[in-house]
């Protein structure tokens, strides 16, 4: 039963209107979310006696840095699905996923310079996480400029899958490698981990704008595949039919 | 199979050899590159030891990057990459033989040519002899990532540009631990870990690279 | 030996043909005609596996060749659109390295050999950037002349060839197919091979 609910939703015109149905409900959960937690971060949570307000920056900070991470590895997965079993969708989804988590590691690298700039004095610092945020922003920008590059669908999707795949496994050598170089090079390294034990009030803040950036993804990420979908499907019964209806 | 392998390598080589001039250019640019910084940073000895190794082997990368645009494109605009890939063996071999033969083109002439502008740097004996050897070991990893990114954007415009995108990230822990290990010599601390990472990320790329990039050429042949 | 089974093909938007059945036994050739853009050289290159019909599959002796991979290829032998061949080495090279790329032995007496028979005798020393267009052909061709492969595959392989060289190719040609070897080639002109059974096969 499993099984046939997931492929009939694996046909592109199946899941256009899933899709469409999906948005608003996503729309909606990020943006109670994301006031929710934003109310809690920046007005209930209290002052830090070490950073002061600058701190509160982590509620979008941590935030953007997992969905950065987290996106490209949803990339990854829809990438093996793609070439594993050659669905047209997949390829759509990891096109798609690209430009939030590009925008989501992005952001998470502005606000750690903002962050960084009263903590440590300098808006950057060659610390093992920035470093490997920086990497991560220029695989996403990689992906995205070759699978751009190549007119032809079935070869740009193909194309960007093994890439996203390739970086993948190499994601953790790279980490491996730069928090090596870090070590050695740095002596007094900054620490972001080891603040005293959180308030259980800034981690629900924290945690509250993790998950509006999460529906926020989703939302977004749904908006583009579902583009992406009439832009291919074009040709197909069931878009004629779809844009004629919706002209009435 | 080996011997397939090996066919690949003799027939990239002897093509090679038909265009010295293809093969001078990059050292040329690795010389000039390697000549310029100091003029950037001004003469003094103890800063251009200290930044030799870096300088060097992003040089030696960005070398790299030059020659590897062509390790597909020839082949494919006349036809013989279509005929590799409908030879009797599977596309990842002869992508292994074609990276094998760029770095014997391209790498192993960095090595050699290293140590000599380590000089110009005035790096102690030891350096230069860890530096020979980083980028000896160093640099079979650059041409099998290169054959991915060489596979994946062959035959696009701008493809040199896109190469070095999806490449230059993908090169990291190759640039960090070689020119590592010149930095440990020079410190005084034992380049033999670097020389073990560097082998080890060397030997996996150069082994698992090919079969992506066979993959990425299958896709560029459809 | 070689079938079609309900084969589409797709280029870009367009669907260039759908529904394609053939089967095609030893001794047989198969002659593909059709206008430009019929789809001739998609539909070749899919017989040679090089890309994958939208929907449909290709069987060899009855297995389908996605999964045969490498035993389909070691059967098979391919003559593009370009020659493969490259400017910088000399016919001689050429020949021999794509007779190596491809798993067969050629001694370098017998490429000689079959270089005089497609008439480049005196210039197998020469860099192929100096020879004609139909030479550079010819050169591509010369690796049939001694080819026992049973599946040929040529996408136009008369194209720049005179009338010396197009009468050589046919009996050539003529003969693998009497040997029992199967053919599937394009061509815009009429061919005139002198064995076996044709079946010619009309795209678009």
């Amino acid at each position: 039963m499993q099984t046939i609910v997931w492929y009939k939703f694996a046909a592109p015109a199946a899941f256009y209107p899933l899709a469409g149905r999906m948005i608003p409900w996503c729309w909606g959960l990020a943006a109670l979310s994301g006031l929710a937690g934003l109310w809690l971060g920046l007005f209930v949570a209290p002052i830090d006696f070490q950073q002061g307000e600058g701190y509160r920056i982590i509620f979008v900070h941590v935030g953007a840095s997992w969905m950065s991470m987290f996106i490209y590895l949803v990339m990854a997965f829809w990438a093996a699905i793609g070439l594993a079993f050659n669905t047209r969708l997949s390829g759509m989804m990891t096109r798609a996923l690209a430009p939030t988590g590009a925008c989501f590691a992005f952001i998470s690298l502005w606000t750690g310079a903002f962050w960084g700039k009263p903590m440590w004095g300098a808006w950057w610092a060659w610390d093992v996480r920035l470093t490997s945020e920086l990497v991560l922003f220029f695989l996403y920008i990689a992906f995205i400029a070759l699978t751009r590059a190549i007119d032809d669908v079935r070869r740009s999707d193909k194309a960007g899958a093994i890439l996203v795949l390739v970086s993948v496994v190499n994601i953790p050598i790279i980490y491996f490698s730069v928090s090596w170089w870090n070590s050695l090079h740095q002596g007094a390294s900054v620490s972001l981990t080891k603040s005293p034990s959180m308030a259980s009030v800034m981690l629900w803040g924290m945690l509250l704008c993790a998950f509006s950036m999460w529906m926020y993804s989703i939302a977004v990420a749904l908006i583009r595949v579902r583009g992406l979908i009439l832009e291919r499907e074009r040709n197909t019964e069931w878009v004629r039919a779809l844009l004629i209806q919706e002209e009435k | 199979m080996f011997a397939f392998i090996a066919h690949v390598i003799r027939r990239d080589l002897s093509l090679a050899l038909r265009r010295p001039a293809d093969l001078v250019a990059p050292l040329c640019f690795f010389l000039i590159i390697a000549t310029f910084f100091p003029f950037g940073i001004g003469p003094e000895p103890e800063l251009l030891r200290r930044l030799a190794p870096g300088i060097l082997w992003v040089g030696a990368l960005l070398s790299t990057l030059l020659s590897l645009p062509r390790m597909f494109a020839d082949d494919f605009a006349d036809g013989t990459l279509e005929q590799m890939a409908l030879a009797p063996y599977p596309l990842g071999l002869a992508a292994f033989g074609k990276a094998i033969a760029h770095w014997i083109v391209s790498g192993l002439p960095l090595a050699l040519l290293s140590p000599i502008l380590g000089l110009q740097f005035d790096l102690p004996p030891d350096a230069l002899c860890v530096l020979f050897f980083s980028i000896l070991i160093g640099t079979p990893a650059l041409s099998g990532i290169g054959a991915i990114g060489a596979g994946l954007t062959l035959g696009l415009r701008g493809s040199g540009v896109l190469l070095s995108l999806v490449m230059l990230p993908l090169c990291i822990p190759a640039l960090i631990f070689g020119s590592g290990a010149v930095d440990a010599v020079m410190t005084g601390i034992s380049p033999r870990p670097y020389f073990f990472l560097l082998a080890a990320f060397s030997t996996g790329s150069i082994v698992f690279a090919p079969w992506a990039a066979a993959a990425a050429l299958k896709i560029s042949l459809e | 030996m070689l079938e079609a089974l309900q084969i589409e093909c797709q280029r870009g938007d367009q669907r260039l043909f759908q529904g394609l059945n053939f089967c095609l036994n030893a001794g047989e050739l198969l002659f593909l005609q059709g206008n430009n853009g019929a789809g001739k050289t998609s539909l070749l290159r899919m017989l040679c596996g090089l890309s994958e019909p939208v929907s449909g599959e290709i069987r060899w002796r009855g297995e389908n060749i996605r999964r045969m991979n490498e035993r389909f290829r070691g059967e098979l032998c391919y003559l593009g659109h370009q020659n493969a061949i490259k400017e910088d080495l000399t016919p001689l090279e050429n020949l021999m390295v794509s007779t190596r790329l491809h798993d067969e032995t050629l001694d370098e007496d017998a490429a000689l050999k079959a270089l005089v028979e497609v008439g480049l005798s005196g210039r197998a020393e020469l860099a192929c950037r100096y020879l004609s267009q139909g030479q550079k052909r010819r050169v591509a061709l010369a690796r049939f002349a001694q080819e026992k492969r049973p599946l040929w595959i040529l996408d136009e392989p008369f194209v720049a060839l005179d009338t010396q060289a197009t009468r050589w190719l046919s009996q050539v040609i003529g003969a693998h197919v009497e040997r029992g070897g199967l053919v599937v080639l394009t061509s815009h002109q009429a061919i005139d091979i002198p064995a076996g059974r044709i079946h010619p096969l009309f795209l678009g």
